[in-house]
């Protein structure tokens, strides 16, 4: 219990305190703190990636264990991954290397597809999600319409009005302002919202209040 | 099931469209323009304009950091942006520090400044510097207003830092003249946290489209000069530097993308609304 419990307390609370006070009063013990953090950070962090790599091969090798839905996955991703090093340790990392050539060539594309993916769905989900049920969902509807023609330079070739009366605003003038006047003053309300919420989640961390990243769920 | 298909009307088969038949016609939205360019101008918006006119701004003895903080999977619409900026550096002679906060940044960006380099006819290590990947995202940061030597002690290419002669009077942040951090994550906060808010570099982004609505109180606070936002910000820049490259061709494909996906809108809202008056 105490290793598990009280000695990570104690770490949080001090290093928080520390970190705080270093933060809030400039001298030169605080540069030297500042100093000392930022090689033992590095230093951690890397312990942590070797954690990592121990969570991933164990997990995985659960699911094989198992035979877990879709645990032929399983397999191919543990063996990719000590192929990619295999092939990194003993071939090298330079340009035109197998390692580099993997990355180049399957991983690269890959990523690329699945992201590339969300435009299906996404055209999907807007034909049978954005319908004017009602007043506020029809603003909705507007808005994204009018700020998707002015995202592309369709949208101001087909504003014909700007045309006769330059005068009037075009679709990315009216898209500009969508994302500059009511969007900034949403987004600001909901950063000023997080930005308290983190605070008051660092405090509850420090003060030992918040402990779930300890990973006892309380 | 064939009975039931006979009983739909008209308006219902409307806003019931088979999602293979919306994923057939976008794939062609975004493959046929590739062959048939309308070749429409890009209007250019003030947040791009803005970066633009800073970079313009500078000499050859200022410092510009390019950090490509991404992966390969928004990696279309932002290495338009890096390959743009990029050149537009090489092309003002600013001294260009090319790094990443993520580890497969790197392996995106080499071909890109390989080929800027040769094509502007600069030299690694004279004209610009390719950092590799160093272990740390926000403690990098940190650790380069400080000190950049000791924070990367060679180049991507392993040539010791001390023996790289652009980086010979570069030290710490008082060096630094514009920092753009590319993302599609959270990383433009990082920069903005421990390089802006501590010692004032000046900064601006380079985001997704879906990020970009994030940016724009950054923007009005004067805490970013600008942002380029998906790749419309890219094909911006592209046309400011006069250089049609990727992200103008990726255009014409995003151009007939959205109108189709408009005028799926519209169908289905004709056919909601023709039931709604018929109920």
């Amino acid at each position: 219990m105490l290793w598990k419990k009280q000695i990570p307390l104690a770490i949080t609370f001090i290093m928080g305190l520390i970190l705080g006070i270093q933060y809030f009063v400039p001298s030169s013990t605080s540069d030297w703190v500042f100093d000392e953090y930022r090689t033992w950070g590095i230093i951690i962090g890397l312990f942590g990636s070797v954690l990592a790599y121990i969570s991933f091969y164990r997990a995985h090798g659960m699911r094989i264990k198992k035979k877990a839905p879709a645990w032929p996955f399983s397999v191919v991703a543990i063996a990719m991954s000590l192929a990619m090093a295999f092939v990194g340790f003993a071939f090298g990392r330079e340009e035109n290397t197998v390692f580099m050539n993997m990355y180049t060539y399957i991983l690269v594309p890959i990523e690329g597809t699945m992201f590339s993916l969300l435009a299906f769905y996404i055209s999907s989900a807007a034909y049978r999600a954005f319908r004017a049920r009602s007043a506020q969902a029809t603003a909705l509807l507007v808005a994204a319409v009018i700020v998707m023609l002015g995202r592309v330079p369709l949208g101001e070739q087909i504003s014909f009005w700007h045309k006769l009366w330059p005068a009037l605003p075009t679709f990315t003038d009216i898209a500009n302002w969508i994302l500059n006047v009511p969007n900034m003053a949403a987004k600001r309300g909901m950063g000023l919202g997080i930005g308290l919420g983190i605070m008051m989640l660092s405090l509850k961390i420090v003060l030992g209040i918040e402990r779930s990243y300890m990973g006892s769920g309380e | 099931m064939a009975e039931d298909a006979r009983k739909k009307t008209f308006w219902e088969r409307l806003i019931q469209i088979d999602r293979r038949v919306i994923y057939l016609i976008i794939a062609l939205a975004m493959i046929l323009p590739f062959f048939f360019q309308m070749g429409l101008p890009i209007p250019v918006t003030k947040e791009v304009k803005d970066i633009y006119d800073h970079i313009e701004a500078l000499t050859p003895n200022d410092v510009v950091i390019l950090s490509a903080d991404f992966d390969p999977s928004v990696s279309p619409e932002l290495l338009p942006m890096f390959d743009a900026l990029f050149r537009h550096c090489l092309k003002k002679d600013v001294k260009t520090i090319a790094m990443s906060l993520y580890i497969q940044g790197p392996g995106l960006i080499a071909p890109i400044i390989q080929e800027a380099a040769k094509d502007y006819q600069k030299v690694n290590g004279v004209d610009y510097v390719f950092m590799p990947w160093i272990y740390g995202y926000t403690l990098v940061v940190m650790d380069m207003m400080e000190d950049l030597k000791a924070t990367f002690p060679t180049d991507y290419y392993g040539t010791r830092i001390e023996d790289i002669p652009i980086v010979k009077k570069i030290e710490n942040y008082e060096d630094y003249d514009l920092i753009v951090c590319f993302t599609g994550s959270s990383s433009y906060a990082w920069w903005l946290l421990y390089a802006h808010e501590p010692y004032g570099v000046p900064m601006a982004t380079g985001v997704t489209a879906v990020s970009a609505a994030d940016i724009y109180p950054y923007i009005q606070s004067g805490q970013y000069i600008g942002m380029l936002g998906g790749l419309k910000g890219a094909a911006e820049y592209e046309t400011l530097i006069n250089e049609k490259r990727m992200a103008t061709m990726g255009m014409e494909a995003q151009n007939w993308a959205h109108i189709v996906i408009i005028l799926f809108i519209i169908i289905g809202n004709i056919g909601y609304m023709a039931i709604a008056r018929k109920k």
